[in-house]
């Protein structure tokens, strides 16, 4: 077999991964697996480029020597189980294993930084202001109804003018 | 079978629509978003206990979705094999969600533009298919659906690393943007590889619409994000389609070079195709793939004027074996459908 990348040199390293419905398999000579790198290792998941990784760095650096005796406490995953199955156990893993991890997510990232969409607090809390608003309308409506029947109809007055108010400004927060 | 899953046959699926911008080059475009529950363990590490009590918190979350009214949920251990695999081709599950299917759902959304994996390599995949270049739309609609779950279940998330996922890869923002390509004069042109070479040092990776590695089958190529970390979902977006485009620009310039040199012989291929495909009484998938290709390219050039896009892209999917065995309604065996598949083409092209 020859290899897919130069056409050339005979395969040495096959590659095989299913990726959602995506099978991939890809055949390479040493000299072209070398040099496509790292977009084979993070194409070709995370199992590979741990022990890319293990290969490519003298041992006192490698990337998982701080927490590697580590376990989450929470889901009981040890860090040689990750790096066997390539996968993390829970979210807390991510704290358990921060000092390997940091340098894993810089490696295949090329940062360590998200700054993508965040749960951030204010987008929470205007969830809360908004809820606050819907039951302050409801409130109002039904007060409205009572003051009609009444025939209170100064209170109906600013009561509708509230209806009114907390509707406009439920309408401006959806915007 | 299940009559349940039955549904999705009557429907053309979104993304096969052939409609939406460059329709002629790019098949679909796809968002796709992994989302995990906070402090749960990941569907690979959790006990049957805890794999049930999150897809339990999930339907839930997805029963009071306003997005997902009228939304068909579907228990994966419910369906039988060529159930799972029709869900498969009409890339509504991955393979992965085939296997161990405890505990496992999918979502399947109106028109199937939206659907949500449950309990698969994350505790939720969302995903947004449309027909056409249009990944901007995806990601809105993918995001609003995010937006809606956030209010009902608690995410991992981590202000520095973002969303938290059980593959390293995934983490940040679990986003993995990308479009099917139809790329059949860059391969005739053998300009194919230096496009994917280039594609993968620019941070892309490139693969094919069912499977392979660089010959796609039918001349198909997705090509998609890998980094998900140190970019906002918008930015990593606008990379990739910049990227496409500049790939849309080669194919078209490919088509416009094969037409300008080589017209008779372009012609003859794809007259050929059409011919055999239109009385062809045994084809496999991937001869069809192969001229199927050609005569998709054969309409969008112009030269074959009484097919329309549409019949051609729903027959790359009503010819695949699971959905033969669906249409006609029971198993059959690799031969048989050889047989029916070309039946089958040889109807619809006719317009039949
Ligand atoms: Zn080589
Ligand atoms: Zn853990």
């Amino acid at each position: 077999m020859t290899c897919d990348e130069c056409g050339k040199n005979k395969a040495t390293v096959h590659l095989t991964e299913i990726i959602n419905d995506q099978i991939t398999k890809l055949n390479l000579c040493e000299i072209c697996a070398k040099e496509k790198g790292s977009d084979v290792e993070q194409h070709f998941g995370i199992g590979d480029l741990l022990s890319a990784l293990s290969d490519t760095h003298a041992p006192s650096q490698g990337v998982d020597a701080p927490a590697m005796k580590g376990r989450c406490h929470h889901c009981g995953l040890t860090y040689d189980d990750f790096k066997k199955i390539g996968r993390l156990g829970c979210s807390e893993c991510y704290v358990a294993f921060k000092p390997s991890l940091v340098p894993l997510l810089k490696k295949i990232h090329g940062s360590n930084q998200h700054l993508g969409k965040s749960l951030n607090p204010q987008f929470l809390s205007d969830q809360k202001v908004s809820s606050k608003l819907h039951e302050e309308l409801e409130m109002a409506k039904q007060n409205l109804l009572k003051a009609v029947k009444g025939e209170e109809f100064e209170e109906a007055a600013s009561l509708r003018d509230k209806v009114k108010f907390l509707e406009k400004k439920i309408r401006e927060n959806k915007a | 079978m299940s009559v349940k899953v039955d549904v999705l046959l009557k429907q053309t699926c979104e993304w096969l629509r052939g409609t939406g911008p460059n329709s002629d080059i790019v098949l679909s475009s796809r968002v796709r978003l992994a989302r995990n529950l906070e402090k749960v363990a990941f569907p690979h590490w959790a006990t049957k206990k805890q794999e049930k009590e999150t897809l339990e918190t999930l339907e839930e979350a997805v029963r009071h979705i306003d997005l997902l009214k009228g939304s068909l949920f579907v228990h994966m251990a419910e369906i039988d094999d060529v159930d799972k695999q029709f869900l498969l081709e009409r890339h509504l599950v991955s393979r992965e969600h085939m296997m161990q299917p405890d505990s496992k759902a999918v979502v399947v959304g109106d028109k199937e533009v939206v659907s949500l994996m449950i309990n698969e390599e994350d505790h939720v995949r969302i995903q947004v298919i449309q027909s056409g270049f249009n990944l901007q739309e995806c990601w809105r609609t993918a995001n609003r659906l995010d937006d809606a779950l956030l209010k009902k279940v608690k995410f991992a998330f981590h202000p520095e690393w973002g969303y938290l996922t059980t593959c390293p890869t995934n983490t940040g923002t679990g986003l993995r943007a990308s479009v099917m390509l139809h790329l059949p004069a860059l391969v005739m042109t053998k300009q194919i590889s230096r496009v994917i070479q280039a594609i993968s040092k620019l941070g892309m990776t490139a693969r094919g619409l069912y499977g392979e590695g660089t010959e796609a089958e039918g001349n198909f190529f997705q090509i998609s994000n890998q980094v998900t970390m140190g970019s906002v979902e918008e930015d990593t977006i606008d990379n990739l389609e910049r990227i496409i485009r500049q790939v849309i620009g080669h194919e078209e310039n490919a088509r416009k070079t094969l037409m300008k040199q080589n017209r008779e012989v372009v012609q003859d291929k794809i007259c050929r195709a059409n011919g055999t495909l239109k009385s062809a009484h045994i084809i496999s998938t991937k001869e069809m793939m192969g001229l199927i290709s050609m005569v998709r390219l054969g309409v969008d050039m112009g030269i074959i004027p009484d097919i329309d896009r549409r019949a051609v892209n729903e027959l790359f999917i009503l010819t695949q074996p699971a959905h033969l065995q669906k249409i006609e309604g029971k198993m059959l065996s690799s031969t048989q459908r050889d047989v029916k598949r070309a039946n089958l083409i040889r109807r619809r092209l006719e317009g039949r």
